[in-house]
Formats: C-alpha cells, structure tokens, sequence
C-alpha cells in the first residue's frame, strides 16, 4: 500500500502492531489505543525512537490528551470512505490539543478525499490505490481557493482563502 | 441579488471540472460504483427508476433572469424539456444522461448555477422565505445570511462525510415561510433587548418515517458567533451521530436518543473553546458580503394606483388573480405576485422550458430581472410595480402561469412518487392531478380558502405530507397502491404534525374521501374565515372519520 508524506510517495519508517506483540524498543511503531491507554504516561518518556497510535474513529482524541506530548504520530482511520468522523478527529487534535506530529488517514483511503483531509490537519495517507497516490499532487490543485478557513493559524475570518496549498502544507500545515 | 465574483465563478467551474473527471474515472471503470456514489451524489446526481436524475441548487430561491433562461436550456437540450421545482429551492431534471453531466455542469456553471451539495450526506442547500429582502416584516433580509452559511458549507473540509444529510434554513420574519422546524438546524433571526441582531437556533427537526419538530436549543447566538456555534453543533454531530442504520442517523435521532439537553452541554461546551478564534465574523468580511447584494433601484410609488384600480373594476378575472396571487411588498406602489406552477391537471411544480423563458422575459420587463423559488413549489416575482400588474398579468395568462389557485386546495406540495422515485410505495402526481381536477371549479375552492394538501409516495416524506392541512402517504398493501391520511399538520411557526384519520384507503377512493372531508368542513365550519386547519383544530380529526367511513 502506498505511503505518502510531505506530499509524495515515501517508505514508511513504522511498523504497525496489533493488539499483544510487543512494541519494539529500536524502530518507529504504531501501537494500538489499548496498549497506550495501559502505560503511564510518563513511562513512555525513556523510549527514544518514534511512537505512533492508531486511533479508532469511535473513541475520542480527549483519551490521548496526557500521551500527546510523547507521541509523534496518531493513525486516525476510515473503516469505509463514507464515514467521516476522523475528519472531526484530526481537526480537534490540531485545533483542540495543538497536536504538531504526523497526523495519519488509513483505511479507505481515497483520491477524492485528499483535499478535504489535508484541509482538517491530515499530512500523511495510507492510499489504497496506487494510482490514486500518483494523482496525489494534482487532487490537490483541483481547486485553486476556498470559502471556508480550517486551521486556527489564520487570524482574522476569511472565507476567500487563496491558493490554499502553499509550501506551508509540506509541513504538515495547511490553509495558510 | 448576490453578484457572484471572480472567486465565485472560479470556485464553480473548478468543481464541474472536478467532476467531469470524476465521471470519466467511473466511465473508464477506475471508481467502481460505490466509490462513485458519494462522489456524484455531492454534485446532485441521483439514480433513478428511468434514468440520471440532476437537482440544481437555487440558493436561498433567488434566480436572476440569466439564470433562469439557462435552466431552461439545460431543460430544452438535456431533458425533456422540462423541470421539476422542489421543496427545497432546488429544481431537478429527471431525464439527463451521465455521460452529459458534465456538460450540463458546465454550462450552468457559466450562469453561476451549480449543484454543490444538492444531495449526499453532506450540509445541503441553505433555504428561506421566497419573499426574502421584500417582506414588509422582516428583521433583515435572510439571504445574506444564507449566502454566508453557503460559503461556510461549500466543500466544508470536516463536514462532507457527515452521518447524514444535513438540512439548513432561515427565517427572517414572525410567520415562518421557510418551514425552520422541520430541518436539522432551523435559524430564526431575531433582535435581542439591547437591539442586536442574532439567531434564535432550533435543532433536530426533520420529517421522513420518524418525524420530529425542531427543538429549542439556544435562543440568541450573536450574529458574529454564527459560524463557530454550528461548527460545534456539526462537529458534534459528525462525532456521535449513528452510523449503523442510516435510518438512524439524522441529528433529530441523536437529539430523541441523548436528548437535547445533553447535546446542548456538548455544543456549548466545543463553542466555548472555538467561539473567539478564527470561526468569528468580522464586521469587513459581512460587509464585503453584504455589498455583493444589488437591490432594484425603487421608484417613489403609492400603493393602489388608478391604473390598478380600474383593471380590478373592469376585469373580473384579472381581480380574483390579483386578490389570490399578489401580496404586500415592503415598497409602497410594488407587489410580489406569486406565480402558480399548479395549473389544473400538470404535475404539481413542473415548468416547460418555455414557460420559464416567457417568465424570464416577464422578470426583465416587470421584476428586475429577479425571480424566485419558494418551497410550495410555486415561483415569485418579487419586484412589479403595482401599475404594471395588469399588463404582466395579461402575459402571465396567456402562458398558462396565471392559475389563481395560491394556497388553495389544488395548490398541493407533491413528490415525484412512483412516476419516477426509485423509492415509492405508490404514485403522487396523479393523486394531486386527480383533486385538483375535482376543484378545478376555482370558485368551490374559494370558499373552502385556505388549505394545503401535501402528497408523498413513501414515508421518506419529500411530499412533506407530515405538515399539510390533509396530509396524503403512500403506503403499499398487498402489492396495492393504498394511502394514509391526516388532517391538521403545519409547516409555520405554530408547526405540528398531522394526525392519522384512520385505515389507509385504495387509490381509487382518495379523491372522494378528500372531497368528503372538505364538504365536511364547509358543515362544521363555524363561519367563512374559519380555515380548514382552524376547525381542525378546534373539533380534532374525530367528526372528520365518517369521510373516511362512508366508503367502507
Ligand atoms: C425522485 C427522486 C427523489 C428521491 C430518490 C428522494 C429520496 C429521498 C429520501 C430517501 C429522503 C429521506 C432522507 C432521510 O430522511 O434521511 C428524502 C427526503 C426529502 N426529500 Fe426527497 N427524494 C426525491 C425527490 C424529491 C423531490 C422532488 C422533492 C421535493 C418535492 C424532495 C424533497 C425532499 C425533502 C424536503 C426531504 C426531507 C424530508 C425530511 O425532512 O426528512 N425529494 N428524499
Ligand atoms: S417521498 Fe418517497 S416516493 Fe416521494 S420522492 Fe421521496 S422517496 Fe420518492
């Protein structure tokens, strides 16, 4: 499955775990919520390689709250393309938690919603399809402004954003 | 008017070219059908019982005339030439191939016409009072408030994959012409004691097989907050509304299920945090909005002038249209007529690609150039100056547009039913031909005055049968056609839901069950300007059930 971050495909430094192997202490890994919510939280502050979480799209980001801090990535997920409620998810771990790490879309992943993922504070795709990751760039440019501001980095209430993809979103930013 | 700019304009083209790729990957097989679905459905693209069907959004029922020819021409090349005006200020073409979509997108998209989000599981068309920006009582015009929320909701990055359809609309004056509490989110503006403007916002209303009517969530939400609070009603919405059975997944079972209060706490709470950031109106963006909207340069008139009043002593029909159809303006010498799409035998709110032409035209000379869509799917022209009402009138006649039969009994709501609706139990179109052809003698259906008849095919509601005076519900029985009725529902500020007269009955015994409960109206009437929904009202349904009775 392709991987894309910083806006191309990419290797992905993580592996993913399931619910009871054990996390390795030497490589970037995803664990599962279960796992996370069962250390404390400051028992986590030794490990020095990256540490993941996916979360699932029925159980709030308030629950990672005291993890945040240490961790720097969380899989949101979308177990069919029509639910949308990691949508809401990755805004509020932005918007609400100021979460600046790897925010991750996995599942039914899809060319169609790209824009509106890196728009709610997504930066990195798990894509299903392989042609949908080569059309990454140009799903991106379909629209060259929008009405509507998402990320709290903007000051004022402008619904007239242009263009909204500047390098900035490279950055795991988007908006401007 | 709002006077699209460059952004505007770029905005919609941009998305019908978004989609005509998107129809050449499900041509070229690249998006299987069910990748598809959500995608053609946030453009207004329905699958039906023949064909395509494509609903256009008219925002908050305002069309210019441009437009209005524009629609008719998608109607003349694409369709049958015809289209079917909704009750949610939208129109629909029921005979479009997909393979010319795009086409068709495109070409509205050069009128600045669109069918964003007409459809899907997303924030859907904005609606208001037809009469929006010339109603005499209103606190200001809604629309602009609609035009706000349409920027705010167009290609909303967090809610276009939402539980369900998501239904807003506004209301600017006491009587409510924009049906607020049977919508997910009903926006009433109101001035608060110190004299600022701000809304009043329901939540959770909603038709369909679970009716519910809105329910009272915050009473003033300052006019600068607007944006941020539904942020936080639709973010919680998107977070814990049901997903496991879409008949379950409106905000209005959310509201039955943890009650208002609850998600009252959850809203207010998420507002809090959000309400002073970046969501916050500022008074240059409203300004800048506002200024987009040009108004028809008034002429100092004063109401009733001779040549109106030597049409109404002269013509006799000219005068029963004038007393039916036209009604107060805010500029003395004007008028607002409303124009019938219920002429005696047609479906229900269908137009010709001619008729609307000829009303363009009507619009340039009489209405400048403005017409509108209201949601008993009759359209308006908002703007004629009284002296011309006679001469427009004339034109309107000869086009088969002066049927004066407003609020009467033959000017019924109607869903497309099983003539066209994948979804129907039984048909509508020809259960409102066949009453109105009962009181096609329009002065019968005078002195029965005002009543709406709402006609739906399944209990998905489009008919709104819920809120009609006689409310008429396909059913299905032993693969027949049947209907169930109700009297004494409401669409206003006073809204209830009608209630059931008794068993479902045949199709065939519909239209003498409708008339025997109109005769039985006249008898129980306690004058002439008792309303059909008053005695109702005052006798409940129970003298009305040997209507019902006297067929078995
Ligand atoms: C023929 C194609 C149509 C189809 C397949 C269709 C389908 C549906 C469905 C499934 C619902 C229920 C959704 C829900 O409760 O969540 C619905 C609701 C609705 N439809 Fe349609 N419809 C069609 C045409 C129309 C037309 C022509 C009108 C206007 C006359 C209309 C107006 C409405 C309205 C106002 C509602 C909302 C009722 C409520 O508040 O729950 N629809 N439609
Ligand atoms: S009420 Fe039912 S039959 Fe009528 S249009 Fe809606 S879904 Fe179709």
């Amino acid at each position: 499955m392709p991987y894309i971050k910083k806006g191309e495909v990419a290797d992905d430094p993580y592996v993913r775990l399931g619910g009871d192997e054990p996390v390795p202490t030497d490589v970037p890994a995803i664990v599962s919520l279960e796992w996370l919510l069962a250390q404390a939280p400051q028992s986590l502050d030794s490990r020095n390689v990256p540490l993941g979480v996916a979360l699932p799209n029925d159980k709030a980001e308030s629950l990672l709250e005291p993890y945040l801090p240490r961790l720097s990535l969380v899989a949101l997920d979308f177990p069919i393309y029509r639910d949308g409620r990691a949508f809401t998810q990755a805004r509020r771990l932005r918007e609400a938690y100021g979460f600046t790490g790897e925010i991750r879309a996995s599942g039914d992943v899809l060319r169609d919603q790209f824009l509106f993922m890196v728009r709610s504070g997504f930066d990195a795709f798990e894509v299903r399809k392989d042609h949908d990751a080569k059309a990454f760039a140009k799903a991106l440019r379909e629209f060259s402004g929008f009405y509507q501001p998402s990320l709290a980095r903007d000051g004022g209430f402008r619904f007239r954003f242009s263009p909204p993809f500047s390098t900035a979103s490279k950055e795991g930013e988007s908006d401007g | 008017m709002y006077v699209y700019d460059e952004f505007d304009r770029t905005f919609i083209a941009e998305r019908a070219e978004q989609f005509r790729d998107q129809v050449a990957r499900r041509l070229s097989g690249e998006l299987t059908e069910d990748e598809f679905k959500p995608l053609r459905l946030m453009n207004g693209v329905y699958l039906q019982l023949h064909a395509y069907m494509l609903r256009v959004a008219i925002p908050y029922g305002t069309l210019s005339s441009t437009q209005l020819r524009k629609i008719a021409e998608v109607g003349r090349v694409y369709d049958k030439g015809y289209g079917h005006f909704t009750t949610r200020q939208n129109i629909q073409f029921n005979w479009i191939k997909l393979s010319d979509m795009p086409d068709v997108l495109e070409s509205l998209a050069e009128a600045g016409l669109h069918a964003i989000q007409t459809s899907g599981n997303c924030i859907r068309n904005i609606t208001t009072d037809q009469w929006a920006g010339v109603a005499p009582d209103e606190i200001e015009d809604p629309r602009f408030w609609a035009e706000v929320l349409r920027q705010w909701s167009s290609l909303h990055p967090e809610f276009t994959f939402l539980p369900r359809k998501f239904k807003i609309a506004i209301a600017a004056t006491p009587h409510d012409r924009a049906a607020i509490k049977v919508h997910d989110i009903g926006l009433r503006l109101v001035r608060n004691d110190a004299g600022e403007v701000g809304f009043e916002v329901l939540v959770g209303g909603g038709l369909g097989r679970s009716p519910f009517l809105g329910k009272f969530l915050r009473d003033f939400v300052p006019r600068e907050h607007l944006i941020s609070y539904l942020e936080a009603i639709l973010r919680t919405y998107n977070a814990h509304g049901r997903r496991d059975n879409i008949y379950k997944a409106r905000i209005k079972i959310l509201v039955h299920e943890i009650g208002v209060e609850k998600l009252k706490a959850d809203v207010e709470k998420e507002w809090e945090r959000i309400r002073d950031g970046y969501l916050k109106l500022d008074d240059a963006f409203l300004a800048d909005i506002r200024s987009r909207f040009v108004y028809p340069e008034y002429e100092p008139l004063e109401d009733a002038p001779e040549e109106l009043k030597r049409a109404l002593a002269a013509d006799a029909r000219f005068a029963t249209w004038h007393a039916n159809s036209v009604a107060r303006h805010r500029e003395p010498g004007y008028g607002i007529v409303t124009v019938s799409l219920k002429p005696i035998g047609k479906p229900p709110g269908d137009a010709t690609s001619g008729q609307l032409d000829a009303l363009a035209d009507l619009a340039d000379t009489y209405s400048a150039g403005e017409i509108r869509v209201g949601h008993e799917q009759n359209l308006a022209l908002p703007h004629v100056r009284q002296k011309d009402l006679y001469a427009l009138w004339r034109k309107l006649d000869a086009a088969g547009l002066a049927t004066p039969n407003v609020n009467l009994i033959s000017d019924m709501i109607t869903c497309p039913g099983l003539d066209y609706c994948s979804l129907a139990n039984a048909r509508s179109i020809p259960i409102a031909t066949a009453i109105a052809e009962r009181f096609a003698d329009l002065d019968k259906a005078r002195s029965v005055g005002r009543l709406h008849v709402n006609i739906s095919g399944c209990i998905n509601a489009c008919g709104h049968h819920h809120v009609g005076h006689i409310g008429i519900l396909g059913v299905e029985k032993n693969d027949r056609e049947f209907y169930q009725i109700t009297l004494g529902g409401k669409a206003d500020e006073d809204a209830r839901f009608g209630d059931l007269l008794g068993p479902a009955i045949p199709y065939d015994e519909v239209t003498d069950t409708i008339e025997r409960i109109v005769n039985r109206y006249l008898d129980l009437r306690q004058s002439e300007s008792e309303l059909f929904i008053d005695t109702v009202k005052r006798l409940g349904v129970e003298p009305f059930k040997e209507a019902l009775h006297a067929v078995h």
